[in-house]
Formats: C-alpha cells, sequence, structure tokens
C-alpha cells in the first residue's frame, strides 16, 4: 500500500470538507460506542478479562520465539506447510511462488490488514492472477479501487448511496432498473456474484486473528462466513499472517474471544470463528487439498526489544479508532497507511520508519479515551509520547517548535527564572486581557487563536495563588 | 531450515536478550501448554445446569437463529420437517456421514428427500451435528470431516444443526475439553468451527443485514 502518511494534515483538511465522509462517518462509530458500553455492562468480569487478556499477551510475547517454534511443530505434524517471510517483500514473493506453482488462475481472498500492509493484491495482479476480496466492505473497496479506512469495519467511510452506485457501474451484466434500495438487496447482488468466485476459486486466502501453539491452528474470526467460504471451497488455503498472533492454547483463545468481539463491535461474540489445523483429511469430503501459513515479522521482532513492545499485545479489535475523537472527525484514509487510528499512530512509525510516521503520533489530544477501552489495556498515549520524542531527538520537528522547546527546557530547569518570567507573562496577559477576559489573536499564538480564544490570566500565576491559600489570604 | 527463519528467531531472541535452547524458557511453555489452565470463566458461564439451554437459547434467539426443542432423535425428522415447510424451504437437505443423523427416522418423512455428500452450489438446505454447545454466548462447535463437511455449514442458504442437549455446556473452556475427550490432548479436526448465529454483515452504510454469504437462515435443534 502506498504511504501517504507525511500529507496527515493536507488529508485531515480534505476530509473534514468531504460531505460524503462526513455523513458515513456520523453514523457509526457512536453506534459501537454505545454498543461496546452495552456489551462490557452485560459481561461483569469484562475488566478483570482485560487484566488476564493483557498479562496472558505479556506471557506469550515473553517466550515469543519458542511458542513460535511449538507452533510451527504442531501445524507440520498436522500437515501444514509454514513459511517465514522477514519482509513485505518476501511474503509477496512467497504467496505468489505458491500461487504460480499450483497453477493458480483466480484467488480469492478473505479479509486480512496483513495482507494489507504488504500490498498482496497488486502483486498477485502483476503475476497475472485475479484476485477477488469476499469480505463485503473490502469487496466493495476493491471494486472502487480504494484502500480500508477501518480495521474492522473497512468502508465505514462509505455511503450505502455510493454501494449502489458502485454496483450498477460494476455489475453491468445485471438488468439496469433492478431495484437496489434496500441493504439486503444489495448484500444479496454481492452474494450472487461472489459465489461463483468461490466455487471457480484455485487459491483462497486468508488472515489469522491468531495462531494456537498447543494445536497449531490458525484462527479466523468473522461475521459473514466469507473466510469459510474462501478457506474450504478452493483446492489451497494460504494463510498470511504475523509472528506476533501466536497464543498458547485454545483456553487462552477463550479469554481472548471474550474480549475481542465485545470491543470491536459490541458482540457478545462473532457469527464464527474458526479454528483450522492442516490440510484435509483422509475422511475428510471437502476442505483444501494444501494448506499454508506465512509469518511475517516486517519489523515485530525488532519492536519486542524496544519500548513499543506493549504495542504487539494488539489483537486488532478497533475498539481505540471508534473512541478516538480525531478518527472520527477525519476518518481512516487521513492517516495515510495501512492502520489507522491510535493504534495507527503507534503501529505505522514502527514499521514504516519514523521519518515517514511521524505525523501520526502527533495527531493525537491525548483524551487518553484510546488506553482506556483498549482490551489489552496498551497505553497508547503513552507509546505516542515515546514516538514524539523519538522524532524529536531525530531532528524532525520545524525550527521554530525546536526553539521554543528549547527556551522553555532553560526556563523550566531554573526555578527561579521561571517563577519571574511567569508572574512577568500573567501579570502582563492580565493587564492586557482585562477587557474581554479572552484572546482573539496573540503573538506567537496564531496556531491557538486561529481556531479559538486564549483565555486572558487573571494576573497571578498558580504558584503565587497556591502560596496565598496556604497563607490564608482571601481570594 | 530457512536462512529466514533462523533470522526472525534470531531477532527475536536478541529482542528478549533470550538464548537459543534455554531449557528453562522452553518448559515453561511446554507447562504452560500441558496444563491448558482455565483463566477466568465468567459467572454467566457457570450457572447450574437448568438454565443453560435456557441461556442458550435465549443468545442464538438473539442472534436471530431459531431454536427447536425435541423430546428424542426419533423426532428430530419431523421437526426439521416441520421447520422447513413452515419457513417455505424445499423439502429437500443434504448431510454428511454422520452415525447419530443417519440414525434418525428420516425415511419417515413423507416428501423430505435426504442426500449426502459434501455441499453443492445450488444445496438449499445443509444439516449436521454438532459436537457440543456453548451456553455463554448461544454457540455450537462443529468438528468438521466426512461425517459433518463443513461446506455444509457455509454454502446452502438454510443450515441446521443437531446438538444433543446433555452436551450443551457453560463456557468455552468445557467445550474444549470435549474437544480433547473426542479427539485427544491436542489433536484438532481440519476445521473446528464456532458458529453462534445465521451470516451477517454491516458493511453497508453500518446497518445489519442477515445473510451474507454464509447461511441466512440458521436452526437449532436441541434433542435428549
Ligand atoms: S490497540 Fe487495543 S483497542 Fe486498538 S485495535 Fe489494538 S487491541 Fe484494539
Amino acid at each position: 500500500m502506498r504511504i501517504e502518511t507525511p500529507h496527515f494534515k493536507d488529508n485531515a483538511h480534505e476530509a473534514l470538507k468531504d460531505k460524503q465522509l462526513q455523513k458515513a462517518l456520523g453514523g457509526l462509530p457512536g453506534g459501537l460506542v454505545a454498543q461496546r458500553a452495552a456489551a462490557r455492562a452485560k459481561l461483569p468480569e469484562f475488566e478483570t478479562l482485560r487484566d488476564i487478556g493483557r498479562d496472558l499477551r505479556n506471557e506469550t510475547l515473553e517466550l515469543l520465539d519458542v511458542y513460535l517454534e511449538t507452533y510451527e511443530r504442531n501445524a507440520t505434524a498436522a500437515g501444514a506447510h509454514v513459511h517465514w517471510a522477514e519482509t513485505a517483500e518476501d511474503a509477496r514473493r512467497i504467496i505468489v511462488e505458491l500461487c504460480k506453482a499450483e497453477g493458480a488462475q483466480l484467488v480469492t481472498k478473505g479479509k486480512s490488514m496483513i495482507s494489507e500492509e504488504i500490498g498482496l493484491n497488486d502483486a498477485l495482479e502483476e503475476a497475472g492472477l485475479e484476485v477477488v476480496e469476499t469480505d463485503l466492505g473490502e469487496y466493495i473497496l476493491q471494486i472502487r479501487g480504494e484502500t480500508p479506512s477501518h480495521i474492522i469495519a473497512p468502508a465505514i467511510h462509505l455511503t450505502q448511496e455510493q454501494v449502489e452506485a458502485d454496483f450498477r457501474r460494476v455489475h453491468d451484466d445485471l438488468p439496469a432498473d433492478r431495484a437496489l434500495v434496500e441493504p439486503a438487496e444489495l448484500v444479496g447482488e454481492a452474494r450472487r456474484v461472489l459465489r461463483q468466485k468461490f466455487l471457480a476459486a484455485d487459491v483462497g486466502i486468508t488472515g489469522a486473528n491468531f495462531l494456537i501453539a498447543e494445536t497449531g491452528s490458525s484462527v479466523i474470526v468473522t461475521n459473514e462466513g466469507n473466510g469459510d467460504l474462501t478457506q474450504s471451497l478452493a483446492r489451497v488455503h494460504i494463510v498470511i499472517t504475523s509472528i506476533d498472533k501466536v497464543l498458547a492454547t485454545r483456553e487462552d483463545l477463550a479469554t481472548i474471544l471474550r474480549l475481542l468481539a465485545r470491543s470491536a463491535t459490541g458482540q457478545e461474540c462473532t457469527t464464527y470463528a474458526t479454528l483450522s489445523t492442516g490440510p484435509r483429511r483422509p475422511g475428510d469430503v471437502d476442505g483444501p487439498e494444501a494448506y499454508h501459513v506465512v509469518l511475517l515479522d516486517n519489523g515485530r521482532a525488532e519492536l519486542l526489544g524496544t519500548r513499543f513492545r506493549e504495542v504487539l499485545r494488539c489483537i486488532r479489535c478497533g475498539a481505540c479508532m471508534n473512541h478516538c475523537p480525531v478518527y472520527g472527525a477525519v476518518g481512516g484514509h487521513t492517516y495515510g497507511w495501512v492502520y489507522p487510528g491510535p493504534i495507527g499512530a503507534v503501529l505505522t512509525p514502527a514499521l514504516i520508519g519514523i521519518e515517514k510516521g511521524a505525523n501520526l503520533p502527533n495527531a493525537s489530544t491525548f483524551c487518553g479515551r484510546c488506553e482506556s477501552v483498549c482490551p489489552m489495556r496498551i497505553p497508547l498515549p503513552k507509546l505516542m509520547r515515546h514516538w514524539r520524542e523519538a522524532d524529536f531527538e531525530a531532528g524532525q520537528p520545524p525550527l521554530t517548535q525546536r526553539m521554543a522547546l528549547k527556551a522553555w527546557t532553560a526556563l523550566a530547569t531554573r526555578p527561579r527564572l521561571y517563577h519571574l518570567a511567569m508572574r512577568f507573562g500573567a501579570a502582563v496577559l492580565g493587564a492586557a486581557g482585562t477587557w474581554r477576559g479572552r484572546f482573539g489573536w496573540l503573538p506567537l499564538a496564531g496556531g491557538w487563536t486561529k481556531h479559538r480564544d486564549l483565555a486572558a490570566p487573571q494576573g497571578r500565576t498558580f504558584q503565587q495563588l497556591w502560596a496565598e491559600t496556604q497563607r490564608g489570604v482571601p481570594r | 531450515m530457512s536462512v529466514a527463519r533462523t533470522a526472525i528467531l534470531g531477532r527475536i531472541r536478541a529482542s528478549l536478550k533470550a538464548k537459543a535452547g534455554d531449557e528453562a524458557r522452553i518448559a515453561a511453555a511446554n507447562t504452560r501448554i500441558a496444563t491448558h489452565a482455565n483463566q477466568l470463566v465468567p459467572e454467566r458461564a457457570r450457572g447450574p445446569e437448568q438454565g443453560r439451554v435456557a441461556l442458550f437459547r435465549s443468545f442464538l434467539e438473539g442472534q436471530l437463529a431459531s431454536v427447536i426443542e425435541v423430546a428424542g432423535d426419533d423426532a428430530v425428522p419431523a421437526a426439521i420437517n416441520t421447520y422447513l415447510q413452515q419457513m417455505e424451504l424445499p423439502a429437500r437437505l443434504r448431510m454428511g456421514a454422520d452415525a447419530r443423523l443417519a440414525a434418525m427416522p428420516f425415511a419417515a418423512e413423507r416428501g423430505l428427500v435426504v442426500e449426502t455428500g459434501p455441499a453443492q452450489a445450488d444445496d438449499a438446505v445443509g444439516l449436521s451435528h454438532a459436537l457440543c454447545g456453548i451456553a455463554e454466548t448461544g454457540t455450537l462447535v462443529m468438528a468438521a470431516g466426512g461425517d459433518n463437511p463443513v461446506t455444509l455449514a457455509f454454502l446452502p442458504t438454510t443450515h441446521i444443526i443437531v446438538v444433543r442437549r446433555d452436551t450443551i455446556v457453560g463456557s468455552y473452556e468445557e467445550a474444549v475439553s470435549k474437544v480433547r475427550d473426542a479427539l485427544g490432548a491436542i489433536s484438532m479436526p481440519r476445521t473446528l468451527n464456532y458458529i453462534s448465529g445465521p451470516s451477517r454483515t454491516a458493511d453497508i452504510g453500518g446497518k445489519i443485514v442477515i445473510g451474507a454469504h454464509g447461511p441466512r437462515n440458521l436452526a437449532v435443534i436441541v434433542t435428549g
């Protein structure tokens, strides 16, 4: 996927002006927020389960190499072929080669963010294969030539009217006067079109929400059932996933499943959770004849050794973006790469480099809602702050910002000078602002006052007021 | 052993400041897997046996599945026939080689055509037998294979699942124990499905539509 992260600010301006997008965003995230809250209220143990989920993911990451080896051993014993890919390019090459070796022409795909991360569709198409996304949201994006704007609701930025127009444009062999007004009619049409693809596909590619070391299984979690048709009707099933997805046991999966759907959509559970282990067995009458799993690193092994390790606990539920005021205002595309929202602000700089991703950790109000809802209790604001520091250390911010911070440091590390300067500032601003009590414009603060007023100080500093309170001076 | 594998595992160990072949770490992982301890099992999944089927049923119905309770296996074919008539569905279904289903008196159901094998593209109704049910979320656990081909659960427009009342457990953890009992400590079928309703999507304008790619109708017959 093309990296657009450096254009975050321009994209955000565009997004705020985009009426279609604002209409699409208007209805949804609020609904998901309320649904999550309702699901949480119905499960009294939810907060404790979050602690447990965090701990068991930490334990697995602490022994990641051992669990991956165990996973590989058990998967291989069940007949799986496990492939290791250091980079996105390696993963693309492995999958293209597997498809070619199978003489494949048509590839169906379940939803996979890792496949977006590695730009898999383009690679397969360049190799002459027809690729069809089968998750309804992903299918709509594919026919529009777009990328997902949300990790679990990829087409959340589109309205029903836009989808209708796209179906009329692309399904041009169907009668032009057909009814396509109800969502059910649109879903029905996509269902009929995609059925043919499921049945004709040579290779089915899915992601994996999780891997289970104990049994060598890969797990997908869906509501549509498209992933299941993708993987059970094609001759070959290829799983593309990353090394951080491994869990120890099926019991651990139970805990994680209790958190995932409730955090994501407020469902008690998703309609389907599917554990796949090897290819079809003797005696089976359906299922794939071959089963491959591609394990992608792409920077994660290194990330494990940094202060960003905790982000690897992420189970990709999307709660952080559903609750993010910035995401809610500008949508996912503005973030410019695969992972939007708070998780994207932490993960993207790690995967594409802070030089390109610096805008994202800065696009935050630090309100903390993401951390307060993250089922894995990832301290997203803290990690964003770490990226800001890393960005600053790398000398990226503009000169004025760095000068200002240097000046601030000079003051803040010298208490007496600081108090003197603050008293002076508060007195001057207090006197200048007495007329209205606020400023519509101030020199050096244009970035702030352009969109809001700055309240005028009341003439004394906090330290002065505090000292007076301590002395019992009436206010 | 591939170069990439060695490199990735090496990087992970460098990040964790760990050595390859560290017996203590390997033992820690092995023990965790061998004990496969339950974490916190929610109260609602630990409720008394009497309430279990009702809980199971209420979640499934909340997901717009139909739940039909019958007295015993002999009553299953008639219940299916009635359901198909009520839903105005074709009186024709397909099932796998499951012995429990095969032993049910389908021949006595006039007009009901029963075919066997994996699902075909234009099948209207698939019938499977669940390994067990989970009350805490209204979930069916399906161990796919020749007995219950996986495609029957996803291709036909209607999927009917038979589950024995005494196999409906409270929690996911108990269901995993049942899988272990049936198949062995770490053995799995090619596909193990957790199914909790008919297929659905919210991808068009955020509105929930039942019947995305999988079945539009899910009927669960609780027997025994
Ligand atoms: S960071 Fe937390 S809230 Fe965000 S997607 Fe990951 S697990 Fe969900």
